[in-house]
């Protein structure tokens, strides 16, 4: 959903696996509805994790653990990668999570999180772990994350890191713009492109 | 001094954000029921259309059934989004092959056999496995469905341009080693994300001397290494596939499209972020024995000690273990990867002769109509019927469990598709990617089997 990014401080929720990929965090069987209620994809969020096979929650997944909440997800490397469902952010937003951080993301999935408003935040993987350990050591932890200065704060430590993300997103992501608003500025550019390239 | 990447996405820069991203024309648009629904709502909202109907392409492939294509599908939800495709297709004014059309099949699959997909052409879809249609010499790309819109609303996507990748493989392939082989044992090799950010193109005499139909499954295969896409430069092969497909260029106009094509490829001195040189000699026929693509091994190999608990536990397999001979229940030869009229003559090849294994289900799902209509042509059909096994009707089929094909809980399927991943082809089911010889081969001894053996 639109929306205009600038400080964001919570606490986290702590997802430390690798290559956690789009089909755990969406099953194709929820991609076949037409609706773009991020809610609905939300509650389905991590569904084969998160929930038994009858249905009732799985109490050893983090999501349904009391100890932990807020709108950061901390997960392993490689978060996001297979499929380039879209569903998988919408999902991620419609839980409520804003922020994702982990050490490496795929390439499909970290470009559909930056058009949901949800921001991927690359970190190394000594301060994902140090983070990881501030979470399990205490769940209150907060982190803070400043998008105009591109940093991220474990306030547990007070250690402070710095995340990459391209001028144009920022804009996009600290004014509440998409990138269709931005095509559609431009459609004298597309025009004179064809007519060059016929 | 360009690399053939270079030279197809500069020609595509229609403007530079100067702050990151390039606005990119894009020449092919696919959509698909699953991932293009919020797309065209989005411009409904807007109240916009398709600025360029005519360079986009819609069928359904993820739902359809893979029988009784005739008669409605029977789940509603998946009814209601094919439904909806071609509904969306009807109000864009987008062209539209529906179930039943005989040129319908898997989007990645139809484009290239259609000749929709030729070289230098910039190709997006709101689909991963997107990266196939780089084996026709272009710069092909799974995108999200944001980007779809983008794409529908402006026939362009803002995009960062990705690093560039050699993969060099040199020599002859082994006896029994497919293209699917080497995908896999680069997945192996370079983990699933030892390719991100980057683009990949694939060079050497091996890559050379595969068909197209197996350029265009190691370049599905792509994005399991973690790459945006992957492609190869066009040459004769490409060329002698193309010619004579329904969308192609015909006459005087296939002759200066050839002319053409025939510049596009990577400058001699042209210099690479990353170069990867592979022997096609060390690639055996591979399976994988975890939860991605990437954790496979020689099909004579054994589990290696440092492999993943969770995905071991998952699959209730053990470190130092060997696969052969380990019952199987599902085989399924199809999908985006393996649904091509080569990989039913491959897997003909083994079973010819031969009877399907009595605990076995084999799902055998072309991959269009166009390749049911070859495989009846090569008389194929009547060589597996005669070793117990039918054909079914184009789909994405078991590959991603979102029909009627679904693995159930704790099976173990040969599978030719892409992915492993749990759940991927019904929940809880347990899947080992292979080439479509080595999914013959478990098919007629109904236990993992080194297709070597059988040839």
């Amino acid at each position: 959903m639109k929306q205009k990014f600038n400080i964001i401080e919570s606490t986290c929720v702590p997802l430390p696996l690798e290559n956690v990929d789009t089909d755990q965090i969406i099953p194709a069987r929820y991609l076949k509805e037409t609706t773009r209620e991020e809610k609905f994809f939300g509650a389905h969020l991590f569904q084969d994790w998160r929930f038994k096979a009858d249905g009732q929650p799985n109490p050893a997944f983090v999501l349904n653990d009391p100890r932990y909440s807020g709108c950061i997800l901390v997960a392993g490397r490689n978060f996001g990668n297979g499929s380039s469902r879209e569903h998988a952010a919408w999902a991620l937003a419609g839980y409520g999570f804003k922020v994702v951080i982990s050490s490496f993301f795929a390439d499909i999935h970290r470009q559909n999180e930056l058009n949901n408003f949800v921001l991927p935040v690359t970190v190394d993987p000594a301060f994902l772990q140090e983070l990881l350990d501030s979470i399990t050591a205490d769940p209150g932890t907060r982190v803070r994350v400043d998008v105009g200065n591109q940093t991220v704060t474990n306030l547990a430590t007070g250690r402070t890191a710095t995340f990459p993300l391209d001028a144009y997103k920022k804009y996009c992501l600290m004014n509440g713009l998409d990138d269709i608003d931005y095509l559609l500025a431009h459609k004298k550019e597309i025009e004179a492109y064809e007519i060059q390239h016929r | 001094m360009n690399t053939l990447f270079d030279k197809i996405w500069d020609a595509h820069v229609v403007h530079d954000t100067g702050a990151g991203p390039v606005q990119l024309y894009i020449d092919r648009l696919y959509c698909h029921e699953v991932t293009s629904p919020q797309a065209f709502e989005g411009l409904r909202l807007r109240g916009i259309g398709c600025l360029r109907p005519d360079k986009i392409f819609c069928m359904p492939d993820h739902n359809t059934p893979t029988h009784d294509q005739d008669k409605p599908i029977e789940d509603p939800v998946s009814r209601k989004q094919v439904e909806t495709l071609a509904a969306n297709a009807r109000q864009f004014g987008l062209e539209h092959f529906g179930m039943m059309d005989p040129r319908n099949g898997v989007i990645h699959v139809v484009g290239p056999e259609q000749g929709l997909s030729l070289p230098g052409m910039t190709i997006v879809c709101g689909d991963s496995h997107t990266s196939t249609h780089g084996a026709v010499g272009a710069v092909s790309f799974g995108i999200g469905t944001s980007e779809v819109e983008m794409v529908l609303a402006s026939q362009c996507i803002l995009q960062q341009k990705p690093k560039s990748m050699r993969i060099r493989i040199e020599g002859k392939l082994g006896k029994g080693v497919t293209a699917k082989d080497i995908a896999l044992y680069l997945m192996q090799q370079l983990t699933t994300s030892g390719a991100t950010g980057y683009f990949v193109e694939y060079a050497g005499s091996t890559v050379r001397a595969l068909s197209m139909e197996g350029r265009l499954t190691l370049c599905n295969l792509s994005i399991e290494m973690g790459a945006r896409g992957g492609f190869i430069a066009p040459d004769e092969v490409t060329f002698a596939y193309l010619k004579g497909k329904p969308y192609a260029p015909k006459g005087e106009a296939w002759d200066q499209a050839v002319a053409q094509w025939k510049t596009l490829c990577s400058d001699e001195d042209a210099v690479f972020d990353r170069e990867e040189v592979y022997d096609a000699a060390a690639i055996p026929p591979m399976i994988t024995y975890g939860t991605n693509p990437g954790l496979g091994m020689a099909i004579d190999g054994t589990i290696p000690a440092d492999a993943p608990a969770k995905a071991l536990a998952y699959m209730d397999f053990r470190a130092g273990e060997s696969l052969l001979g380990k019952p199987v229940d599902y085989v399924f030869l199809g999908a985006c990867t393996n649904g091509r009229v080569e990989d039913f003559r491959a897997f003909a090849s083994v079973v010819k002769g031969r009877k399907k294994a009595a605990n076995i289900t084999a799902w055998l799902v072309p991959g269009s109509w166009t390749v049911y209509r070859q495989i009846q042509a090569e008389g194929l059909d009547r060589v597996l019927a005669d070793a117990g096994f039918e054909l079914r009707q184009p789909g994405c089929s078991a590959c991603l469990a979102m029909n009627d094909d679904k693995i159930p809980a704790g099976k173990y399927s040969v599978s030719t598709s892409n992915r492993n991943f749990e759940g991927r082809q019904g929940p809880g089911s347990r899947t080992l990617l292979a080439s479509p010889l080595t999914a013959a081969a478990a098919a007629v001894t109904g236990v993992v089997t080194d297709p070597r053996t059988l040839l």
